[in-house]
């Protein structure tokens, strides 16, 4: 009996609060880029248009957003041309908003599977994240194209050195992203309450993340004023102004703010991460 | 002892009934309350025996409680039990979709399940790339699969479909692609669940026969849970009986199918099949069928192939008539409305025993295979029509062993079974 204790691995009642098994993680890298795969490919499976369709959604956002915003409203975007302003917005907003969408479903659209097989259940909101990452790069590209455009025509805009950042800055929208997805999915297993928040919260939260306003504008205004700390201390609001400063020179580049968003977003991604992992052993019973 | 690779210590699962609402929301804060002041779980105390036909009070039921086995390296055990015993949710335990309630299970080799093959294929996506996305769920990595694809599409059969997405394909050929990917996994422990219930005959010898490569030629460690006490017989070598979970028995193979046999006539289902309604019936109506009723050995329950069956039908009669003037005879129909046997109480001589106007049929070895029938009866008194009821009650039969050999009709071959020999000369 004395090799008793070299066992693979165990299946236990209890699990320590925070359980990352990264070795395992790897193993299945492999389950992580089918799944990624999957998704872009059945995404716009028999449409004719197929991935174009990641063109067409933001730029008519960006149009029609242009046209109320600072055409009928007329919100000051500096001065940035208001179409490359918003596009910026939209673009950043619409990776975080695909992140946390993506993810709060996980327990549910995965529920058939997850009830028949073992994988790490972390693998399914991290492609998510990626697959998300593709979407993104095709919104970056219509942006560079009209941000050379607008440079063509003669537009006074360029981008600066704070441009390194920018890796780590989608990297803190995927976290906090991933991390608020994770958490809502977790929750959404027993109570489907957060189901239906999430759905009309996600577009409440466009409102005061400074995607079709400067924050300076908030600010600024007379009527708001007390209601400033709302889209100030917003980490997406923050992040969403660092882009554009960094491209096109108008917003708020703070590190300390940045920092301030680093950390809660690694908060958010380190408390879904433990919700996520507890519910992920038991969920099959309740969802 | 050195080489059990598997080893289950106290699992227990429980699982709360109903549904979820404010009620669950409170138990969840007492749960949480207990937990923060470093406490039990306060409902871990409660819970019934999973006695799915008992009514309860109790919210929460255990539906295994302190499960303890071993597997060693190589063995076919073999987990059987009635529907609802536990034998899917202590799978669902080893495959890790879901965690126990208590109890610890250690392992020396991985395990893949093969829970309900064909998880995690996507319609849209070709069989190609199905085989690579679910030979990953199952936990492939891309190399090996890469190794194995010729291997898979060819034991699937549908390499015509390949690059069609699976949308296109019937029903069996997702199967069939869904077992060949699943049957090329190699973990060192493989879970198998009902899957050799589904596919044509063909492709069933196939995955039997895959099965008996997988177990003994390779010396994998299979755990196989099914209803179909043949393929567990060919299987397996050891096999453990869980009844409403709990395992009762453990032991070699054909000691447990003849338990489960017998623990099956435990008279858990009431099988009195109500009869159709008096006024769809035609006759006189001098006299009455009141109810009909299998029993075994003495107890009511379902009647099984080959196992010793009496049907009872118990005569309600007005008391100007003598009982022993009726006559009774039955047809029994398949599915498919087809007659395919007849009994009549004229032809034998009568044998009254004491007892409350009951006419019984006895069988020695239950002829009927496996399946659903349907008995059309006829009740006459003094070759007057007092009671016939048409389609009168619906039965059904469970799997049971006719021959000594233990080798089963399918009842797709033969809806009755007869006893008779063999002889190579």
């Amino acid at each position: 009996m004395a090799e008793n204790e070299d066992w693979l691995y165990e299946i236990n009642a209890k699990q320590p609060l925070i359980h990352i098994d990264l070795k395992e993680i790897w193993r299945y890298k492999d389950l992580l880029f089918l799944f990624v795969r999957r998704d872009i490919i059945a995404a716009y499976k028999q449409t004719i248009l197929g991935p174009l369709w990641y063109l067409i959604q933001p730029l008519f956002t960006g149009i029609i957003f242009t046209l109320v915003f600072n055409n009928i409203a007329s919100i000051s975007t500096g001065g940035a041309p208001p179409f490359l302003f918003n596009l910026a917005g939209i673009t950043m907003w619409s990776y975080f908003a695909q992140c946390l969408n993506n993810t709060s479903n996980t327990f549910a659209s995965n529920a058939g599977l997850f009830a028949k097989v073992y994988f790490p259940r972390i693998i399914a909101p991290m492609s998510q994240a990626i697959s998300a990452l593709f979407k993104l790069s095709i919104q970056l590209f219509i942006f560079t194209c009209f941000y050379l455009y607008f440079v063509a025509k003669g537009s006074a805009i360029s981008p600066n050195y704070t441009l390194w950042f920018f890796p780590f800055l989608i990297l803190i929208v995927a976290v906090l992203g991933l991390g608020t997805g994770m958490l809502i999915s977790s929750l959404t297993t027993k109570y489907r309450d957060f189901r239906i928040l999430i759905g009309f919260a996600t577009t409440l939260l466009m409102y005061i993340s400074a995607v079709m306003y400067p924050i300076s504008e908030v600010q600024n205004s007379k009527t708001l004023s007390e209601y400033t700390w709302v889209v100030e201390l917003n980490p997406i609001a923050i992040l969403i102004e660092t882009f554009r400063y960094m491209t096109l020179q108008e917003g708020i580049f703070n590190w300390g703010l940045l920092g301030y968003c680093a950390l809660l977003s690694l908060t958010v991604f380190f408390v879904g991460l433990v919700v996520f992992n507890r519910t992920g052993r038991n969920f099959i019973d309740t969802i | 002892m050195s080489d059990i690779i598997l080893k289950a210590e106290n699992i227990s699962k429980q699982y709360r009934l109903g549904t979820v609402g404010s009620g669950t929301l409170r138990d969840d804060f007492k749960r949480n309350w207990a937990k923060l002041r470093g406490k039990e779980d306060p409902f871990l105390k409660v819970g019934a025996v999973n006695d799915r036909s008992q009514k309860s009070t109790e919210d929460y039921v255990w539906a295994l409680r302190d499960i303890n086995f071993e597997v060693k390296q190589g063995e076919v055990l073999g987990i059987i039990g009635k529907n609802g015993a536990g034998k899917s949710t202590l799978l669902k335990i080893l495959s890790r979709v879901t965690a126990p309630t208590t109890g610890v299970i250690k392992s020396r080799g991985r395990i893949a399940s093969l829970l309900e093959v064909g998880t995690g294929f996507h319609p849209e996506l070709t069989g190609r790339e199905n085989i690579y996305l679910n030979g990953a769920i199952l936990g492939m990595t891309k190399a090996e699969i890469n190794s194995k694809l010729d291997e898979i599409i060819e034991f699937s059969g549908c390499e015509r479909y390949i690059d069609t997405p699976t949308k296109r394909y019937s029903s069996g050929m997702t199967v069939r692609l869904a077992f060949a990917v699943a049957a090329h996994l190699e973990p060192e422990i493989l879970v198998v669940d009902e899957v050799l219930a589904v596919g044509d005959a063909e492709f069933q010898k196939k995955a039997i026969g895959k099965m008996q490569d997988i177990s003994q030629g390779e010396g994998r460690t299979v755990l196989f849970v099914s209803h179909n006490m043949a393929s567990v017989q060919s299987l397996c070598s050891r096999a453990i009986l869980l009844q409403n979970g709990l395992i009762t028995h453990s032991g070699t193979v054909l000691k447990i199918i003849e338990e489960y046999l017998t623990v099956d006539s435990l008279p858990n289902e009431t099988t009195c099949k109500k009869f159709i309604n008096e006024n769809e019936r035609t006759g006189s109506g001098l006299a009455k069928i009141k109810f009909v009723e299998f029993r075994s050995k003495g107890m009511v329950k379902t009647p099984a192939t080959g196992q010793p069956v009496e049907l009872i039908f118990d005569i309600d009669l007005v008391e100007s008539i003598k009982f022993e003037d009726l006559e009774l005879d039955f047809r029994i129909d398949n599915q498919l409305g087809q007659r395919i046997l007849w009994f009549s109480s004229t032809v034998f001589k009568k044998n009254r025993l004491e007892g409350n106007r009951q006419i019984i049929f006895q069988f020695k070895k239950f002829p009927l295979n496996q399946g659903s029938y349907i008995v059309t009866t006829h009740l006459t008194h003094k070759n007057e029509v007092a009671d016939w009821a048409k389609n009168g009650f619906q039965f059904q039969v469970d799997e049971g062993f006719f021959y000594s050999s233990l080798k089963k009709v399918s009842p797709d071959q033969s809806n009755i079974m007869i006893d008779y020999s063999v002889s190579y000369a």
